[in-house]
């Protein structure tokens, strides 16, 4: 990736002021053998098509990363499919990105530049977090990128951020924080783990393994309006901003408002209530975003969502008490998990499922997900246990991160050796 | 009835014994010292006809200022059926010896008996979870009196948790004790709901912690 840090630093120097790169995509090319890597190496000496390769052939089944400018796109690609070389497109405009990285470049000169300058150790505010989504994906173009999937109520756009190496629809995992605003270590843990992902490709063996053929999906700031709210206004706001019909009371319980045993007796039906379930299912754009992009997507295999404070792990059923199908790997899976939190720092956890181990909850993202086909459905109650609960002091942010990477990366990992 | 062996993993005991510590807190917390619940390690549970649910409980306690000063407790917590407004029944025995925290004790109390003005102060921690040293004791006196409230205010459907001082002014008095006129918010776990609640605590350090007044106030829209 540094190499890759460096062919972009000449090219925006190159590109300053002009046009340079319109059109031009970088492709991930894998030789299958021998043969191949000899007939990439002779494509990349055509002197009339002016490739650019960023990282060169070298091995069968190591993937090389060639920059082609617009015109000879054509050609490229279909060399490439004649010959049953298999490729992606790891950079759709290369002037589209440089303009992008320009941008971030010339702006405030206190804007972070760097991913290993943004300070982990402290709570941010929305602006700053979508800032850094932004510089995460320039410091790691053709892994990071940043998707839409709708907006929120109050109309902040809703990103995802799109870990992925290649392929073309692969089994995916879902990771979502701060889909109840107030839990602020959720949001401060996924802005780490966030970076540890894309820092630990080509490095970590496990996240190397996964990300090779998994695609991760990573909702920051799933409650942007709450957590606005949380630092303009109400500190211990959990909800939604949604203006309730007939109601003084705002906001809905997006932990509660899934298709899945909606309007059970774990959650509320009235407005004023922090579990409020909605006046329908996905009634919330921030839930209903994530909905069709699931379903969408078609392809998710687990999906981990992340709150805090309780100290717990936790998978469906909420809204019943009758065991969930896989119940029992689910329930070993989880151990695991806990167990190798607890190595780091000591940190104990408890674990089961929801119904069980904190209370009747209808509604809830997991039961939702679980419902739909996705197998492997958790999700964690982050540090403490109520000595500051949801004012949990900055200090403890990255300890809480650091010890939860090792529980995920059990069950991402478990993911990815088990597919269905 | 039998007493029937719970997994301490579970939501029910986890409640008991979140009373249970929050008990503990109100008859033996000070200014220096914050009993609080580390851990739940066995539970069992007696169903009394007619009377109530009993759990037995063992946990690990530790104090909010010094996360590594632990200890072993023991606890029978009587919820009783029926009685809305009865309170649980709490009976606890603490294995060895709490921090003594006389010194520290009186010297907070020379410091707020000599303070000019009434010492008046909010957010508790604040946003970030910041506590200034100064205010730690005020803290640990508002964790141990909303012990009183919490174990006042508690049924095995409701688990509760001082999330924040919301704003604290002294009382002065002309007698020897201190007062302190708090407005808490306590976080319901089970409702998720945050709310405000009114205490008057008198204290005084050969006289402990009493809370005079004490009553819940409307939510914030």
């Amino acid at each position: 990736m540094k190499v890759l840090l460096v062919f972009f630093a000449a090219l925006v120097v190159g590109a300053l002021g002009e046009q340079l790169f319109v059109g031009d995509q970088v492709l991930r090319i894998t030789a299958s053998n021998e043969k191949q890597i000899a007939l990439l190496r002779a494509l990349g000496e055509r002197e009339d098509l002016q490739l650019d390769f960023w990282r060169d052939p070298t091995k069968a089944g190591h993937p090389s990363d060639l920059r082609v400018p617009f015109p000879s796109l054509q050609a490229v690609k279909i060399f490439l499919e004649s010959h049953g070389i298999s490729y992606s497109i790891m950079i759709k405009d290369v002037q589209q990105l440089l303009d992008e990285e320009k941008k971030i470049m010339l702006l405030s000169k206190e804007r972070e530049r760097s991913t290993s300058t943004f300070d982990f150790a402290s709570y941010h505010t929305l602006d700053e977090i979508y800032n850094w989504l932004d510089t995460l994906v320039a410091n790691h173009p053709g892994l990071v990128s940043k998707i839409q999937i709708g907006e929120s109520y109050e109309k902040r756009p809703l990103y995802v951020l799109k870990f992925s190496t290649g392929g073309s629809n692969r089994p995916a995992i879902w990771l979502d924080t701060g889909i109840h605003s107030r839990e602020w270590v959720t949001q401060a843990t996924g802005v780490w783990t966030a970076n540890k992902l894309a820092e630990e490709y080509g490095r970590d063996p496990s996240i190397t393994a996964i990300l090779d053929s998994m695609d991760i999906f990573f909702e920051i700031v799933t409650n942007p309006d709450g957590y606005a709210f949380t630092h303009s206004s109400n500190r211990l706001w959990r909800k939604t901003r949604s203006i309730n019909a007939g109601s003084s009371c705002i906001g809905v319980d997006p932990n509660r408002n899934w298709d899945a045993g909606f309007g059970g007796s774990g959650s509320s039906g009235s407005p004023c209530s922090e579990t409020y379930r909605g006046p329908y299912a996905h009634s919330e754009s921030e839930v209903k975003s994530i909905v069709d992009f699931i379903l969408g997507h078609g392809n998710v295999k687990a999906l981990i969502s992340i709150h805090s404070y309780s100290q717990m792990l936790m998978f469906p059923y909420g809204y019943k008490s009758e065991p969930a199908p896989d119940f029992q790997e689910l329930n070993e899976l989880a151990k695991k998990a806990v167990n190798d939190l607890a190595a780091v720092y000591g940190t104990k956890y408890t674990y089961g499922s929801i119904i069980d181990t904190i209370y009747v909850a209808s509604g809830t993202t997991v039961d939702w997900a679980y419902d739909n086909g996705v197998k492997y459905s958790y999700t964690f109650e982050l540090r403490d246990t109520g000595r500051y609960g949801f004012l949990l002091p900055s200090s403890q942010i990255i300890p809480t991160a650091t010890e939860t990477w090792p529980a995920l990366l059990d069950i991402m990992l478990h993911v990815q050796q088990h597919p269905y | 009835s039998p007493a029937l062996e719970l997994p301490p993993s579970h939501s029910l005991p986890g409640r008991a014994a979140a009373l249970a510590a929050a008990f503990i807190a109100w008859r033996r917390g000070t200014p220096g010292r914050g009993p609080a619940l580390r851990a739940l390690s066995r539970a069992r549970r007696q169903d009394i006809d007619g009377v109530g649910h009993k759990y037995h409980l063992e946990f690990v306690l530790e104090d909010i200022f010094e996360k590594d000063s632990t200890v072993n407790c023991t606890a029978e917590v009587l919820y009783h059926l029926g009685n809305k407004n009865a309170a649980p029944d709490v009976q606890f025995t603490i294995e060895g010896e709490l921090k003594n925290t006389d010194e520290a004790d009186n010297l907070f109390y020379n410091r707020i008996k000599s303070l000019k003005n009434e010492l008046v102060a909010e957010n508790i921690p604040d946003s970030y979870g910041n506590v200034p040293p100064e205010m730690e004791p005020i803290r640990a006196l508002a964790w141990a009196a909303s012990g009183y409230v919490i174990w006042k205010n508690s049924n095995e459907n409701t688990k509760y948790q001082l999330a924040q001082i919301k704003h604290v002014k002294q009382v002065k008095r002309s007698d020897e004790y201190l007062e302190f006129d708090y407005m808490i918010l306590l976080h319901e776990n089970v409702s998720q709901e945050i709310i405000p609640w009114q205490m008057t605590v008198l204290w005084h350090p050969q006289h402990g912690i009493e809370v005079t007044q004490n009553s819940r106030q409307p939510k914030h829209v």
